[in-house]
This record gives C-alpha cells, structure tokens and sequence, in this order.
C-alpha cells in the first residue's frame, strides 16, 4: 500500500505529460483523481496507524551499503501523507480554475503530481538516504514549478535562487544523514531514531547537527535562508499555495521534528535553533507588515510561522513538540487558504498591489468573509484554530527551559511578533477589502466560479472547525502523531479553548490590542509607502546571494581562466606531457623504483637490426613532418611495419595482421589528405628559424621529448625483464576452448568473454566514422589546393601538344598495367578477407582483419578506375553496412537473453560443410560478423568520403565558373 | 630482446612527443601515430615477450601461460589499433576542415 501511495503521483505526472498541452480539463481530473485515491489511500491506512503500529515495506537495493528502498509509516508520517494528499486535492480543484487556458497546464499538473510523489517520498522514506533523495527531487521539481512561466525573468531568477540555496542547503543535509549512518552504522529510520543517545555523545554530534540544521533551515527558509521565499511568489499562486504554504517549506520542519527525539536537548541545538527560529519569527513578522504585494506579504507571515514552529522545536520540550506539531497542519490550513484568496483577487483584478486594492468587499462578499475567518486564524484570534496552537506557544514561551538569555526574551520577542502578525493580518484585510471604491483596476472585480472558492471554504471550515471544538476533530489525529515522535514520553495536555485567565491568555490580549493599535498608527504610512521595511529594505538577502554569485561563477572564474589559461594548443600539449612525465617519475621514484639491470644476453642481431630502422624511421619522421609530408608518411610507414614484424616475432599473429592492414589503410587514407593539403616550402631564410628564443623553445622541447623518451624506455624496461604477475590471463587460456569454443584466445576474449568492450568499440568506430562523413559533407579545401594538381597539369599538358593524343591519355597508360593487377584482385582480396573471417574463431584473423582487408579491396577499385568508374559498377553503401553491423551485433547479445542468459553469452557450436569441412559456428561468429559489417562500413565510408573530394571540388569549381561567366554575360 | 624493444619504444615516444608539440598540424598527426605505436608496444610488452608461443589452443585442449603468450594485453591492443586508426581519420579531417577554413596549417588557426 505504501508503495502505491509513493508511485501513483509519479505515474500520474507521467500520464499528465503527455496529455497533449491545449487539454487541460482531462490532466485536472487525472490529478484530481490520484490525489482523491492517495488520499482514500492514507484514509484507509488510518486504522492501522491509530493502533500504534507502524507500516514498512522493505525492497532490497544495495544491501551491501545499507541502502534499501524502505517506506515506513507512522502516526507523524501518516498526518504528513494525509496533509500532502488533503491540500493537493484542494489545491487541484482551485487550480482548474486559476491557471488559463493559454499555459501548458497539462505540464503543471504533470510537475505537480511528481512533487506530490517526491514529498509523500519525504515523508514515508525509511531510509536516510532515501529521504535524501526524494528531498533533493522536491527541490528539483519545485524549481520547476516556481520557473513555470518560464518567459518571466522574474520567475527565472526565482527558481534559480530556490534551488541554489535549498539545492546546497540539501547537499549538506545529505553529509550530515549520511554521517549519522556512520555513527549509527545503519541508515534505517527505526535504528537511528533509537540510538538518539550514541549521536548526541559522538564528537561527531555538532557536525552533524550543523548539516542537517543547514538543510531544514533553508528549506524551511529560516533566517539567514529566508529570502528565497519572497522570491519564489513568481509561481503561479497554486503553487504558492501548496509549496510555500503546506508542503515544500514544512519539509524542513519535518525533518526537524523527525530528527527530533535524536539531535534535540543539548545546548547546541537549542542555541542554533532558537537563534534562527526566533530571528525568523520576529523579522518574518516584521517585514510581513511592509509589503504592498499580498503574496510577499503572506510569504514573509509563512516565513514567521515557520520560524515559530522552529522555536518550538528548539526549547526541547515535548510540549513544545506537541504544539510545533499542531501549529505545523493549523499553518498549512490557514495560509493555504489565504494564498488561494489572494490567487482569487489577483485573478479577478489583475493586481496583487495592496496600494491599488481596496473595498473588494462590495464585489466579492463570499471570498471577503472566506480570507477574514483565515485571516483572524493567522492573527490569533480566539475560536480559531491559529489560536490554540499561539497559545500553546507561549505557555511554552514563559516556561524556563535552559538558563540563558535566549530563553529568557523568548516571551518578549512571541508577544512583539504575534502583535506584528495581527498588525499585518488587519492590514491584509483592510487594504483589501475595505475602503473607498477601488479605480483603474485592470479588470472589474466579480465573484470567482463556485469551484474556485470551494477549497477556501472548506480549509475554512476547517479553521473554525478545528478552533471551536478541538478535541472532537483534531485531537485523535494529533495524538497519533505525537505519540509516534515522542513515544513514551508524551506528555498530558489540553487542547481546551478556555484554560482560565492566565498568563498566556494575558499575552494574547496584549498582542491583539497592541496589534490593532499599531495597525492604526501605521495605515496612512502603508498606504502608500514603497515596498519593503523601513531601514532593512536596503539589506536584502538577495543582492548578498547574486553578489556572492556573481563573485564566484564569474570573477574569480575568470580571473583564473586569464591566469592560467591558454587557448592555444601547444602550451596546454606541453603542459600535458609534463604533468605525465612529473606524475609518472614523482610517483615511481617515491615508491623506490629501481630500474633493472642492463642485460646485454640474448639480443638476436636480426631483431636488433629491423628496430635499429625502426628508429630510424621514427627519427626521420619527426625531421621531416614539417616540409617533407610524404617522406614523413613513408617513414611512419616504416616504423609501423617494424611494429608489426615485432608483433610476428613475439607471438603475436592477430596483432600482425591487423596491425599490417591498418596500416595499408591509414597511409592510403593520409595519401588522399595530403592532395588538399597545399605544399609547404621550405624557406632557409626564414627569420623565425633564427631567432633565439625559438631556438630556446626548440631545445626545451627536444629535451621534455628526450626526457619522456629516456623514462619510458627505462619503464618499459624495467617492466618487461620483470617475472610476470599472476593474472586472469591463465583462466582466459584455460577457458577459451571449452566456454568460447575458439582456439584463438585473443579472438574469444574478443568476441565471447570482452564481447561487451567490442561492442563499446565498434559503436565508437562507427561513430568517428559519421563525424568524419558529416565534417566532410561541407568540407571546403583549403583555395591553393583547389586546381588540379601539378603532375597532372604536366601530363595533360604532354596530351595537348600532341595532336594524336586526347587528354588524360597519359594517366590512363601509366597506370594501365597496375589497373588492370587491380581490378584482378578484387575478388581474390574478397576471398582472403571471408577466409581471415572464417579462421578467425580458431587462427589469427578475425572481423576486424577482415573488414579491413576487404575494405582495402573496396578501395583498391577507387585507385584503379576512378570514383565514377567503381560507383557504376558496384553497389557501396557503408552507411547501411554500418547499421547492419551494429544491428546484428546488437541482436546476436539481445539473443542470449531469450535462452535466459546475460547479455552476450555465446553459444558454441561445429557445423559441417560440404567440401569446406568443420567450421566453428559459436553465436560469437555472428557477433564477429557484425564487427566484419561495421568495420568495413566504417573505413569505407572514411576513405570515400575523402576520395569523392576530388570529384566534388572540380564539379564545384565549374559551378562557381559559370557563375561568373553569368554575372559577365548579364 | 627486451632492451632492443624498449630502447624501440624510448625513441618512438621521443620522436612523438616532439611532433606533438609542433605548431604544424600535420606534424601532430604524425607525432600521435608515432606515440600510439609506442603505447601499444608497452601495453603489448605488459605480457612479457616470448618467442613462438602464440595463444592458439589445439582444438579441444587448454592452454597455461607456460606454454601460451598472454593474451589479454593482445586484446587489449587489437582494439587500440583499430581505435588508433579511427583517430587519425578523425584528426586527418580536422585538419583538412582547419586548413580550409583558416588558410594556415597552425595548430591554433592562426600563426
């Protein structure tokens, strides 16, 4: 049942979304009707709760970390859930009214539901970092909410301060959960909140209470976090009414009061809570009376009310408890109610400004009447349900807890604060709905539709309900809840309206008399003073947390990036490579590397000889690179056969074979690269050669090359003429045969036992290929390469003097011969590449080799006969070999699955041909061929797109000739 | 054996790292092949070096690093060379685009 309690909102958000955006009624009454059924849902649980029991639902996660799904459901919990459902009914009815047809309402009814299911996930989480979680999700998707009219700047910036500040507040919360779990060694809520004891005397504690304080105080935006909330008005006012009133911001409370049998009862907490909650309290109050904006004006009373429930926290009392429980659902009535009448005002008149309003009453008695009766509750007055929960308050208040100051001004500073409330609660009222007939309103002021107002009458209701006759409605319900925080310590009291005249009682009094008074005082001033308090207006928590911001993210960063940045690609390559060679001889030596000992036994002359060219290549390569490309890329050419002939003689077949394709590839496909890369001359009276400082940074360069040449011989060395450790390569050798059913161990690891790792390969060979493709597509060569190159200038040249001759004669004779060879081996190279294929499960070969292979033949008929030649003749579409590739790759895994086994388990089988013989037909060769498909699709589809530059640019330069010839002509 | 394989190593990833760090694009290409062919034979020499002993089982039979080379490191550089190629193509590309659009051959676009 939890279960379904936690997930029906999520998939009703996800139902909601894609109800198509014009719709909003069919979204509304989903919405309506998942909260109607969590609702019934928690109703239904009631029973249960009210026992005593407590409801779990266990699903195992990560075990191992302690982290398991687990819901749990107590009397606290159950009165949250029940909240949570109850105002989200409400506040869905209220919204299918208030948000226009014009918005994507089926979106905000979507985001709604997921913060129902995110807050209910606070709420039943019994887990600590489960609730983590789900607290982290309300932040994300509030953000959401309160950015929902994303085209206003100011909505932006409050969904942005929202979710900075209770996004950081959040990660902290999360170290501090997450240190509890390491005191207690569990995460489970039951474990913890048992072992109050263990976290109060861990050196640990303050840290951890700090943390967490740090979360619920932003979240519930306590001083100094409070100014997120003013900000986060720019929701639309359901959102208002059901976030920043009953849900969002009660979350920190909640965490508080969850955590409360835990962390409360030291100095510490009460200090730090009391501090902040009090402060809230009195400038929360303080703040509400000088706003001309209803719903800043409501936000700053939230902020208050807020701060009062966190005082009542921090005195450490069960009483207090008691009343920081009840005052937590009367608020969430109250104020829901009261942001819902300004959303009605707002949406009749088209203002919120209270210097505008006035004398609605006239217009709109019903929603008059509705906002005084929430209005009195917010204030205190007697019979109403605010009443009860201040007086608990400040029978509290008086009460001596600890010896200090703080506790001492309590009283003082809950009398100032209430009077303020009534101050602004008159002031609400009065502004509003009271004096002379109001003029140039945007819109004429009328009752709203009958469904509109039906929440506000019955939170309504349920504020006098609750304020009349305590004990019959609310009082069961409040006594489950307080039983399941407090436990055995609950204490006996009395939710009577009349407790006799006593101090308490007394206090109220001079809150409201003195409240009136100073509402009197202030009217003519209100009227139509700017928005703001007097003095503090100036200290906004805002412009510190943008000027906090904007030193951050933007100053310092880029003073960093101009100190010790660069854009330009050779200091960072330098960088690059000394931080290798540092990091790899600063580690080696702190460890006491000693380099092996030079033995100069068993060198074989001949493998001696081939790397002493190897070498050379090498060195000439990097001498040449810069003026003498071809000479470079014959020489690379060298140094990688060398590899090669190296991988031969030390037993290594696959890596020869693949090694000596591709090679063959990479110097076809450079070849084409160097015809649109124009001729660099060399000029030996360049000045730049000369200059010293060049020659400096040459020198520093040879030496880095030089240094990280010594260190990796010198490694590679010491590494080789080392004893082998023992490795998994044994079980890989002793398996290949009976799991693969191959014989070439490094093709089954290939295919069979890392077939997963060849997958992630050839997906990013395939897509190096399309970006290849893609960058080619609008390729334009650089302008000096653009006419035809030299050689074939001189031979068409040699065509036209001789009048028997027709041009390109020359080329077609001088390449008929290896032409005719060329076109001869297309079919014999087909046929090595299906034989490489084939012996690959069992001999060197292979899908990769043969991809190449064949590939090379592809490309082979490109240098015979020209683009247009081939294309006539043959079918090439590497696009769709490449999809083939991945498809049948992809599904030879996918298969394992419908025998029941992981992904890309392969099965192992002979089959026997007529002629051919027994050929290995394990599942793996069908994966080996979607390697063969992919690689040959992909260097295919890199060399051609290359070559068709050269059929391309000359088509293009005729266009661009004709052209001209256009332009001359007209 | 292993000297002559690691002074090999040592000189391919000198003559790399120099090209690597200049200002020519194509002298980089060069200098990565260079260094992707001395990665790989470190990575290939991490299986120690023998002399006709490739990792071909007979058929049916199990085989023991006593009497097979290692075949993991194999593996491993299979894969990077055909990765290595991927790469080169890409860079190839990339400097022609940069030679085209900026008209210099520089690393940063411009001299």
């Amino acid at each position: 049942m939890l279960l379904v309690l936690v997930l029906a909102p999520f998939a009703g958000s996800v139902a909601a979304i894609c109800i198509p955006t014009d719709k909003g009624t069919p979204a509304a009454w989903l919405s309506g009707g998942v909260a109607l059924f969590c609702l019934a849902t928690a109703a239904g649980l009631y029973p249960v709760i009210a026992s005593g029991r407590i409801l779990r639902y266990d699903v195992h996660w990560l075990p191992e970390l302690g982290l398991n799904f687990t819901l749990r459901m107590d009397g606290f919990a159950w009165m949250f859930a029940s909240l949570v459902t109850a105002i989200g009914l409400l506040v869905v009815v209220y919204a299918r009214y208030y948000m226009s047809a014009s918005d994507p309402v089926p979106r905000f009814f979507s985001l709604f539901l997921a913060f129902m299911g995110a807050m209910l996930g606070v709420v039943l989480s019994g887990n600590l970092i489960l609730l983590a979680i789900f607290w982290e999700l309300t932040s994300i998707v509030s953000f959401l909410l309160i950015g929902y009219w994303h085209h206003n700047s100011h909505a932006r910036e409050g969904a942005r301060m929202a979710l900075t500040i209770t996004g950081t507040g959040g990660l902290c919360m999360f170290v501090g959960l997450m240190l509890i779990g390491h005191i207690v060694g569990s995460y489970d809520l039951d474990v913890v909140l048992s072992s109050g004891d263990v976290i109060r005397d861990d050196p640990l504690y303050t840290t951890v209470l700090v943390l967490i304080l740090l979360g619920a105080l932003t979240k519930s935006a306590q001083f100094p976090f409070h100014f997120w909330l003013p900000h986060a008005m720019a929701a639309p006012t359901p959102v208002s009414a059901y976030l920043h009133s009953a849900t969002l911001v009660k979350a920190g409370v909640f965490l508080l009061t969850r955590l409360w049998p835990v962390l409360a009862g030291t100095d510490a907490w009460f200090w730090i809570v009391g501090m902040a909650g009090l402060s809230t309290l009195l400038l929360g109050a303080y703040f509400a009376i000088f706003q001309q904006d209803m719903k800043g004006l409501l936000a700053y009373s939230t902020i208050s009310h807020l701060g009062l429930i966190t005082v009542l926290l921090s005195l450490g009392s069960p009483l207090a408890a008691v009343a920081a429980i009840f005052h937590t659902m009367n608020h969430a009535t109250f104020k829901a109610s009261l942001f819902m009448a300004a959303g009605i005002i707002d949406h009749e008149t088209g203002t919120r400004d209270m210097r505008r309003l006035s004398g609605l009453f006239r217009y709109m008695p019903f929603t008059a009447t509705l906002a005084m009766v929430a209005s009195a509750a917010m204030a205190g007055v007697p019979l109403l349900n605010g009443f009860l929960s201040k007086e608990m308050f400040f029978a509290e208040a008086i009460e001596t807890h600890k010896y200090n100051i703080l506790d001492t001004v309590t009283p003082y500073v809950a009398t100032l604060a209430s009077m303020f409330a009534v101050t602004y609660s008159l002031r609400f009222i009065h502004s509003v709905f009271f004096g002379p007939q109001p003029h140039d309103l945007p819109k004429m002021p009328h009752e709203p539709p009958h469904w509109m107002r039906a929440p506000i009458e019955f939170l309504v209701f349920a504020c006098l309900v609750v304020g009349i006759v305590p004990s019959w409605t609310i009082g069961p319900f409040l006594h489950t809840a307080v039983k399941s925080v407090l436990g055995d310590a609950t204490p006996v009291y009395s939710l009577a309206v009349w407790h006799g005249w006593n101090l308490p009682l007394f206090m109220s009094v001079i809150a409201l008399v003195g409240g009136v008074g100073l509402f009197l005082i202030m009217k003519p001033y209100l009227a139509t003073s700017v928005e703001g308090p007097p003095f503090f207006r100036r200290l906004e928590g805002q412009r510190i947390f943008e000027r906090v911001l904007v030193t951050l993210s933007w100053k310092w960063a880029r003073s960093i990036e101009m100190r010790a940045g660069t854009r330009r690609l050779q200091p960072q390559m330098r960088i690059l490579v000394a931080v290798a060679v540092l990091a790899g001889a600063v580690t080696l030596l702190a460890q006491g590397f000693k380099p092996a000992a030079i033995v100069l036994r068993s060198i074989d002359p001949a493998f001696a000889l081939i790397w002493l060219i190897g070498m050379i290549c090498a060195v000439g390569a990097a001498y040449q690179a810069k003026f003498h490309r071809l000479a470079a890329l014959v020489l690379l050419g060298g140094a990688g056969l060398v590899t090669c002939l190296t991988f031969v003689w030390l037993s290594a077949p696959d890596l020869a074979v693949t090694q000596l394709l591709v090679e063959i590839v990479t110097t076809v496909l450079i070849l084409l690269g160097l015809r649109w890369l124009p001729k660099r001359i060399e000029d030996p009276n360049d000045p730049e050669i000369m200059t010293f400082s060049t020659r400096m940074r040459r020198l520093r360069d040879l030496a880095t090359a030089l240094f990280a040449g010594l260190g990796m011989m010198i490694l590679s060395y010491t590494m080789m003429s080392r004893e082998a450790p023992d490795t998994i390569s044994s079980y890989f050798l002793e398996r290949a045969y009976s799991e693969g059913g191959g014989t070439n161990v490094v093709n089954v690891i290939l295919v069979d036992f890392r077939g997963f790792d060849t997958l992630g390969e050839i997906a990013v060979l395939c897509i190096v290929a399309l970006t290849v493709f893609a960058l080619l597509l609008r390729f334009r060569p650089a302008t000096e390469s653009l006419e035809t190159p030299e050689q074939q200038r001189m031979q068409n040249a040699f065509d036209d003097e001789h009048p028997h001759r027709n041009t390109g004669d020359s080329i077609a004779e001088y390449l008929l011969v290896p032409s005719v060879i060329m076109r001869w081996m297309f079919p014999v190279i087909g046929m090595l590449a299906t034989f490489l294929f084939f012996r690959g499960h069992d001999l060197p070969g292979g899908g990769f080799a043969a991809g190449i292979a064949m590939s090379i033949g592809f490309i082979l008929q490109y240098m015979a006969g020209g683009t247009r030649w081939v294309e006539e003749r043959l079918r090439i579409h590497p696009l769709r070999w490449m999809a083939i590739g991945l498809v049948i790759a992809t599904a030879t895994g996918l298969g394992s699955w419908l025998f029941g086994y992981p992904f890309l388990t392969s099965h192992a089988q002979y089959a026997s041909l007529p002629i051919i013989g027994k050929i290995p037909l394990a599942t793996a060769i069908l994966f080996d061929l979607g390697v063969f498909s992919l690689v040959l699709g992909a260097t295919v589809l890199i060399l051609i797109a290359l070559a068709h530059q050269s059929v391309r640019a000359p088509r293009a330069q005729l266009i661009r000739a004709a052209r001209a010839a256009a332009k001359e002509g007209s | 054996m292993e000297l002559v394989l690691a002074a090999g190593i040592g000189v391919l990833t000198a003559s790399g790292v120099w090209l690597l760090f200049r200002p020519r694009t194509y002298q980089v290409i060069i200098g990565l092949s260079l260094l992707s062919y001395a990665v790989n034979l470190f990575i290939f020499g991490m299986g120690r070096l023998r002399v006709n002993a490739p990792p071909l089982l007979e058929p049916g039979g199990t085989g023991g690093l006593l009497t097979h080379t290692d075949p993991i490191p194999q593996a491993l550089v299979l894969t990077a060379i055909v990765i290595g190629f991927a790469m080169t193509a890409l860079f190839l590309v990339v400097l022609l685009a940069s030679r085209g659009f900026t008209g210099t051959d520089h690393v940063d676009g411009r001299e």
